[in-house]
């Protein structure tokens, strides 16, 4: 796309008038297969793994979103995708993106999933991720100085002195000792090692952030510690996060909204309160119900929906609504049939079912 | 139901590693007792000592790295600890078995879930390859694998995780122990297949009366898993009750901590969570002192010069903390937070 302010429909049949003043990210009907290939001299195609099937969602400026979902489900793929880390099959990603030119500030509407190279790199300032595991997403050959410079060397920003005070003034803002800066990962823990990868990403005073799994990889005392440092740096600096993650408790903690995915689909988004006090997609029903409280009380008084068999294959998805083999209140043909879509059943509330209904399950 | 028979004593057990660094104190002198029946809960982050010792009561630690330097296990009456090679075999698996985290790589990937089944069903009971395979085939019909006679000739990486672990815990009934130790069994699994496994593990262990010492680092499952709940921390005992107490009357720092810091599915929680600062303790020369008290809220000079001791503070309910019950832990668990 152009460096110009997008004029209205510029990209076909989206225009800037369909990204809301409030939204930093708009995905639209995003599709990513994996091909599977056969054969080793004549390597042809022979199915494809569908990841995400049609996947549209908005992210506002300064909220958080979570992706939650089993593994699977199409969460880490969904997030690659809007960063383009991995090249989606077709849809759009919409980002807001604000430049402070000559005239002022600009905004323009990029589509990340079709932007050429230079205006990739000029966005990804912008956008950055914290991975799961701390323990693979820092080379442990690089000092902890090197890994949070590397993205200001990559742009070209500042000379090596002041580099280094940035390093010192990241690792102050993550809670690390800024004298560590020539100690190696190995040397840290691994809540530790989280701070520095959200350093690094935060070297480069981003706008939005992807966090993958922030914090599954850590024991809960150290959870808290990061859930609360994300919360801090989110109200500091106003970034916007997509957050991904498999733990409903820590998503309701963590975001403003949900997205509840299943098989490559958005099941239900909503807001967090409609999502976790008013749940209406089976599914949500069945994820929710399987999530263990800390309350033998509510432990006992609780029936469990305990669902059948495993999660079926993304090569060779179930016809009609996704969920329909598992699912205790699919009604046959129609369930099987027909892909439900998802409807606005209240305002803010998305569901993808035939039959929604809210139902208690906490 | 749990019983008042007492299963399994364990006595001051200590487990030491050596390491280029020194000793590492992994298991520091810890006792309890499992009784028949009984679902038994450990709970503590990495690096408590909760998997040491089970482990340990399993002897599945190899000298020279690791040594159980003091300590009695007391199984059935007899001291596990003395028995030779040959008759702690026949107790591994036929009287007390374990479950682990990851079952892909408790399975053998290069055999058959047949050939491991009837392996372990011939070793322990006097039976026919005929006869072990169709037990094989009825244990995996308890834990609700369809098809069982189909999946015998399967092997391990054909299976997703959920069935993997329905293998496990298979194999582990298949000789009806008394005792199943299960680490952390569920943690590798989805939400939705954790349910399933769990609500599986609770119903075969009433079926057959088997107790159950469930390791995990997640309150949410012994909430609604067991009876009695040990909270471990830094190779020692931090505090040890029944579940409803452990989460209504906590006496130590460190559970209500926990507790504290989890986010919760049933409720939002203040706007931050309470935060322990700080580590978990390295245990070579952990020196002196409560192991907590860097962490710790409450902690007064008397912590870091006197090594408290667990006590029976009220009945069955043993907590090592010099000023437990006196401690307000509302603040810490964060029980005033609603919204």
């Amino acid at each position: 796309m152009t460096d110009e302010i997008m004029a209205p429909d510029s990209i076909a049949g989206v225009g800037q008038g369909d990204v809301a003043a409030d939204t930093l990210v708009r995905v639209n009907d995003l599709v990513k297969h994996f091909p599977i290939n056969k054969g080793i001299f004549f390597r042809k195609q022979v199915g494809a793994v569908q990841a995400v099937s049609g996947v549209s969602f908005e992210i506002k400026k300064g909220e958080t979103l979570g992706l939650v979902g089993e593994s699977g489900c199409g969460k880490s793929t969904t997030a690659r995708c809007v960063l383009r880390l991995i090249e989606p099959t077709s849809g759009r990603v919409l980002y807001r993106a604000e430049t402070a030119g000559t005239a002022g500030k600009r905004t323009e509407i990029i589509d990340i999933a079709s932007a050429d190279k230079d205006t990739l790199r000029r966005l990804r300032r912008d956008m950055q991720i914290v991975f799961q595991d701390p323990y693979a997403s820092l080379n442990p050959r690089m000092t902890v100085a090197s890994i949070i410079a590397e993205p200001l060397v990559v742009h070209g920003i500042g000379d090596r002195a002041e580099r280094i005070d940035r390093v010192k003034e990241l690792l102050k803002v993550v809670g690390l000792n800024p004298e560590h800066t020539n100690r190696y990962p190995h040397e840290f823990s691994g809540g530790q090692r989280q701070r520095i990868g959200v350093a690094r990403a935060l070297a480069l005073n981003p706008t939005f952030m992807v966090l993958d799994e922030p914090v599954s990889a850590l024991d809960v005392s150290i959870q808290a510690q990061v859930l609360n440092l994300m919360e801090d740096l989110q109200n500091e600096f106003d970034l916007t996060y997509l957050f991904i993650a498999h733990d409903l408790s820590v998503v309701r903690h963590a975001c403003d909204r949900v997205a509840v995915m299943y098989l490559g689909r958005i099941a239900e988004m909503a807001d967090r309160a409609a999502l976790y006090e008013r749940p209406m997609h089976p599914y949500t029903h069945a994820l929710m119900s399987a999530v263990p409280i800390p309350d033998p009380g509510k432990e006992k008084a609780r029936r469990r929906i305990i669902l059948e068999g495993d999660i079926p294959s993304p090569i060779n998805p179930p016809s009609g609504c996704r969920f329909h083999t598992r699912c205790s209140r699919a009604e046959f043909p129609l369930c099987s049939d027909e892909e439900p879509h998802l409807r606005e059943i209240e305002p803010g509330h998305w569901v993808a079912c035939h039959f929604p209904e809210v139902k208690q399950v906490v | 139901m749990a019983t008042n028979t007492v299963l399994l004593q364990v006595n001051n057990l200590r487990t030491y590693f050596s390491t280029e660094e020194g000793i590492v104190r992994a298991v520091d002198g810890i006792s309890f007792t499992i009784h028949e029946g009984e679902r038994f809960g450990v709970v503590g982050e990495s690096g408590s000592g909760k998997s040491v010792s089970a482990l340990s009561i399993m002897r599945l630690i190899e000298p020279p790295a690791g040594n159980i330097a003091t300590g009695e296990i007391i199984y059935k009456g007899r001291n596990l600890l003395e028995l030779d090679d040959e008759s702690m075999r026949r107790v591994r698996g036929g009287e007390i078995a374990m479950i682990f985290q990851d079952p892909m790589t408790a399975l053998n990937p290069v055999y058959t879930v047949g050939n491991q089944l009837i392996e372990t069903i011939t070793l322990h009971q006097r039976v026919s390859k005929d006869e072990a395979f169709d037990i094989g085939v009825s244990a995996l019909n308890d834990v609700q694998i369809p098809n069982p006679k189909e999946r015998m000739k399967d092997y391990p990486h054909q299976l997703s995780g959920g069935m993997r672990q329905r293998v496990m815990i298979a194999m582990g009934l298949s000789c009806n122990p008394s005792l199943l130790i299960a680490d952390e069994p569920t943690t590798a699994l989805d939400v939705t297949t954790q349910a399933q496994i769990l609500d599986l593990m609770l119903h075969l262990a009433e079926d057959r009366d088997t107790a159950v010492m469930l390791i995990t680092h997640d309150l949410g499952v012994v909430a609604g898993f067991c009876d009695t709940i040990q909270v471990m921390y830094g190779g020692r005992l931090a505090e040890r009750g029944t579940t409803d107490e452990i989460f209504s009357e906590t006496y130590h720092p460190y559970t209500g901590g926990l507790l504290g810091a989890m986010t919760r599915l049933d409720e939002v929680r203040a706007e931050r969570l309470y935060s322990i600062k700080g580590a978990p303790p390295s245990l070579i020369n952990p020196g002196i002192g409560c192991r907590f008290a860097a962490r710790c809220d409450f902690v007064t000079e008397r912590c870091h010069k006197e090594t408290p001791l667990p006590r029976e503070i009220s009945p069955n309910h043993w907590a090592a903390c010099h000023y437990a019950p006196d401690l307000d832990l509302a603040r810490v668990k964060r029980e005033e937070a609603v919204g």
